[in-house]
Formats: structure tokens, sequence, C-alpha cells
């Protein structure tokens, strides 16, 4: 056990550097996940064939084929025609359209659910479908989708694993390194384990607050000042006040 | 009031034979009416005789299967060149639909929006007015209807008939010609519907906007039309103005829609 403690403090720089490169691929993967997702799931929610049609099958391929398939092509075929890509290029390509394929249909899905009520506001009040979508309808369907876009974040974390088999030296490389030295539990099962775990929770905090965030602006809960204050807020030490009298 | 312009005049809205279907449902069929610019007409009828889908129709919220809607002469969704029925682009069908609002039963306020956003939303980025120009309006508007110290609020935070009263304003901020009211009163509690039907009252008298309206408050559409029309299964039985309608309709038909929404007491007595 003291060993094992101390292996890990030996350890730490390359364990360090190891989730740096985990929390890079992750937002970096993200990010382009977002950005394909609003593209990919507006084009397949348009009532527009010329759209949807092919939005569908971008998102279907990219679902279709794995990410370790997808990481593969990208780094050891595409070389073949000239294009050489570093590690974490390949790596964050690859997850953001992985991931950015599943998360279109969280989009698609979250934008169609707005109820038809809004929509026809909005062709009442003449609206453009660029001016409805930008201005009502997305940011509705924005407070539906981040539960779902949430939970596949987390599981793009996991995820990023898959890239040290392009060996790039991620957490999960790092935590193979110890292995070396430590026991196989102990690596795994108690540093990855509270590693990915922190990771995963940072990560489900934030986009806790951006729900909160967007139902607030909705006009459903409170501020996320107010879920944030830790003392009560000016109107609850009022009515606190009052009742002294 | 101002009194209706001169019947001969275009009609600003005029059916031609309309036929609506949903699948095999013909909602709509062979319909032939029209309204006069200014005149505030009344539709009753059954529910499921199509009342709803012809404001719908109106506002381009749904589009004919057959025959023409002319919006002052202009046609709103489809037009006949060389004996065929063609669809207008979407952008001339946006010219036209500027010219017409609707106020719905369930109210579709923006949740994502204030009440003043949801106001001057479409008169800044459709109408192009200054954002000064659209508050300032968008703040006389909520005067007329009451809501002076609601301008920053969300209308999560209204009751029904604040909201119902903001989606009027939020209708007449685009000045409309035409005015289509769905119900509007339906879904609020019976204490909030008379300041409901007070406002669109005031309205009515105010303004010499065009109104097409479906409503169940017999007092109230007998008050402020010209002109009521009873519907059954998708066709008009009965043309008149309210005074006829309500104490000497034409139609057994007419008679017993009445009777059903009325029970035995007459209104209009006053
Ligand atoms: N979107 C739709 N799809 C299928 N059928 C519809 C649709 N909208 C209306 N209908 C049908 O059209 C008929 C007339 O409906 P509606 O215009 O709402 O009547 P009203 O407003 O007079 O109660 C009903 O039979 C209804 O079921
Ligand atoms: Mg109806």
């Amino acid at each position: 056990m003291l060993e094992n403690i101390q292996a890990t403090v030996e350890a730490w720089p390359f364990l360090a550097r190891g989730l740096w490169v985990t929390i890079q691929l992750t937002v970096l993967g993200s990010a382009l996940a977002l950005v394909l997702a609003i593209i990919l799931g507006l084009m397949a929610g348009a009532p527009a064939r010329a759209l949807s049609v092919p939005g569908r099958i971008i998102i279907e391929f990219f679902r279709g084929t794995s990410l370790v398939v997808q990481l593969f092509f990208i780094f050891f075929v595409l070389p073949q025609f000239g294009i050489d890509l570093p590690g974490m290029v390949v790596g964050v390509l690859a997850l953001g359209l992985n991931y950015g394929a599943y998360a279109a249909e969280v989009v698609r899905g979250s934008i169609a659910s707005v109820p038809r009520g809004q929509w026809e506001a909005t062709t009442a009040l003449s609206m453009s479908p660029v001016h409805r979508m930008r201005r009502v309808i997305f940011p509705q369907a924005w407070a539906l989708m981040i539960p779902s876009l949430a939970s596949l974040m987390v599981h793009l974390l996991k995820g990023t694993a898959i890239v040290s088999v392009i060996l790039l030296q991620d957490f999960t490389f790092h935590l193979d390194q110890l292995r070396r030295v430590t026991d196989t539990t102990w690596a795994y099962a108690v540093v990855g384990l509270v590693g990915y775990f922190v990771l995963a929770l940072a990560l489900t905090l934030v986009m806790n607050a951006l729900e909160a965030r967007a139902k607030h602006r909705l006009g459903r809960g409170p501020s996320l000042r107010e879920i944030l204050s830790p003392t009560p807020t000016a109107k609850d030490s009022l009515s606190t006040a009052g009742r002294g009298f | 009031m101002p009194t209706p312009t001169d019947p001969a005049a275009t009609p600003i809205i005029e059916f031609r034979d309309v036929e609506k279907r949903f699948g095999d449902n013909v909602v709509l069929k062979n319909l032939d009416f029209h309204v006069n610019r200014g005149e505030r007409v009344t539709l009753i009828g059954p529910s499921g005789s199509g009342k709803t889908t012809i404001l719908r129709l109106v506002m381009t919220l749904e589009e004919a299967t057959d025959g023409l809607i002319l919006i002052d002469g202009d046609p709103l969704t489809h037009r006949i060149v060389d004996g065929r029925r063609v669809r207008l682009s979407n952008r001339e069908i946006k010219r036209t639909r500027t010219r017409i609002g609707m106020v719905f039963q369930q109210f579709n306020l923006f949740p994502n929006m204030t009440v003043i956003q949801n106001i001057t939303e479409s008169p800044i980025h459709v109408l192009g007015q200054s954002k000064a120009e659209a508050t300032r309006r968008a703040r006389d508007l909520l005067h007329q209807v009451g809501l002076d110290d609601k301008a920053d609020a969300h209308p999560s935070s209204l009751s029904g008939g604040q909201q119902q009263r903001v989606a009027i304003a939020r209708a007449l901020a685009m000045d409309p010609e035409i005015l289509l009211l769905d119900e509007v009163t339906s879904a609020l509690d019976p204490e909030i519907v008379g300041e409901v039907l007070g406002i669109l009252r005031r309205i009515a008298e105010t303004t010499d906007i065009t109104m097409l309206i479906v409503t169940h408050e017999m007092q109230f559409a007998r008050d402020v039309s010209d002109r009521v029309l009873m519907f059954d299964g998708g066709s008009i039985v009965e043309d008149a103005d309210p005074d006829t309608m309500f104490t000497a309709p034409a139609h057994e038909r007419t008679r017993k829609f009445l009777k059903a929404v009325l029970g035995e007491g007459q209104i209009g007595t006053r």
C-alpha cells in the first residue's frame, strides 16, 4: 500500500501530463462535436430534403462506424494519401466526428420537441426560418438538449482512452506505465477510477450549471447565482427579518 | 365603430372554392366567403366544423388543398397560372403574411424572452423598426392592455389572463390589417375572461382592423360582430348579422346549435 502510494507520487508528473492530454482531448473533442452536432442536427431536421438527406447520411455513417475504426482510418490510412496529422489532431477529429454524430441526433430531437405553438407563433409574427431558429427555437431546445449532451460528453471523456491506441500518451497510457511499478489493481482500480471520476464529476457540474442557466432563462428555476450563493438571498433574509417584529 | 368600407370594394379576405383535406378527411369543401375591410366577422359552429382550420389557412399555418384565398385581391399561397394552381414563392407568401396577425388559445409567448422582448422582437427584426421606436410602441400597447409594470417580467411569472394580454399586444405591435382570434379566452379561468374580452372590445372600438373571430362567448360575438357565420361540417350553414343570427336564425341547425350553447336563455336582452 505504502509503496503504491509512493510509486504514484513519483509517477505523478507523468500521470499529470497524461491527465492534461485527456483533458485537452475531452475539451477540444467536445467543442468540435458540439459544432458538428449543431450543423448536422439542423441539417437533418430541415424541411428541405437537399439538406436533410445528406445530414442523415453523415450522421448514420459516423454513428455506424466505430471510434476505433475511425481513429485507425485517420491515423494510418490518410497519411498514405499524403495527409499527415499530429496525434492530438487525429484524436480530436475522431472524437468530434463520432460523438458529434450522436449529439446531432440529440440536437435534432430537442429542436423537434419544442412545442408546435412556439413555431406557429413565429409564423404569425412573420419571422424568417433563420430568425425563428436563432431567437426562439434553439434557445428553448438548448435547455432540453443539455442533459443528453452532458452524458455524451462523459462518454467522450471515457472514449479518450481509446486514443492511446494510436499512441497519444494520455491518462490511460500513463496508468499503464504505473501498473508496471505498482500493481494492476492499484493503478487501474484506485488511481484510474479516481482520476476519471473526478474529471467526469467536473464535467457534470459544469453541464449542470449550464442547464440551470438555460432553464432560468426560460423562466424555470432559480438563477445560477441563487443556486451557488451559500447565504440566503436578499428576499429570504428580508422575510426572516420580518418575522422578528 | 368605424363603418366597414364600401362592400363593392375588393374584399380583404376572399375564399374561392376552397378545399382543405387532411389525408382522406375533407375538412372544408367548396368554401366561398369574403370579409370586407374593417369588418368583424365571427365564426360559430360545433367543435370540428372547421373554424380553426379557416383561421389557420389565413395565417398560412396550413395551405388549402384546392381553391384560392385572396388577401386584398392578392393570392395568399397559390395562384392560377394557365389554368393550373401553383404555389407562390416563400418570399411572396411572407409579404402577404406580414399583413396578418393571430392570437392563439394557448398564448404561445416565447419563454426565453421578457414581455417587452416578446413584443418588440418582430417589429425590430421583421419590420425593421428601430429598437427605441419598437420599445416606445410596445410600452404604449402594454399600457393599453393594462400591463405597464410587466415589461421586464418573464412570461412564466404571469397569469394566463396577463399572458393573453401580452399576446394581444404582441400581435398588434406588427400593425396587422387582419387580426385572427381563435378562442382566445377558452384557456382562461372564468373570472379572467371578462377582462380579456374588454380589451378586445376596446380594440374593436378604437381601431379599424379587420377581425376574424372564433369564440364561444356569444354575448361578445353579438356585441362586436358585423356579421356571424354559422359553420357545420366544413360549410357555411348561415351568414347573417348578429341580431338576426342570435334572435331569429333562419336555419334549424343554427337554432339547435345556439340552444345547445346558450341553454334556454336568450342573449342580447341586456
Ligand atoms: N393537423 C390536422 N391533421 C388532421 N386533421 C385535422 C388537423 N387539424 C384539424 N383537423 C380536423 O379538421 C376538422 C376541423 O377541425 P377544426 O378546424 O379544428 O374545427 P373547429 O375549430 O371548428 O373545432 C376536425 O375533424 C379535425 O380533426
Ligand atoms: Mg377550434
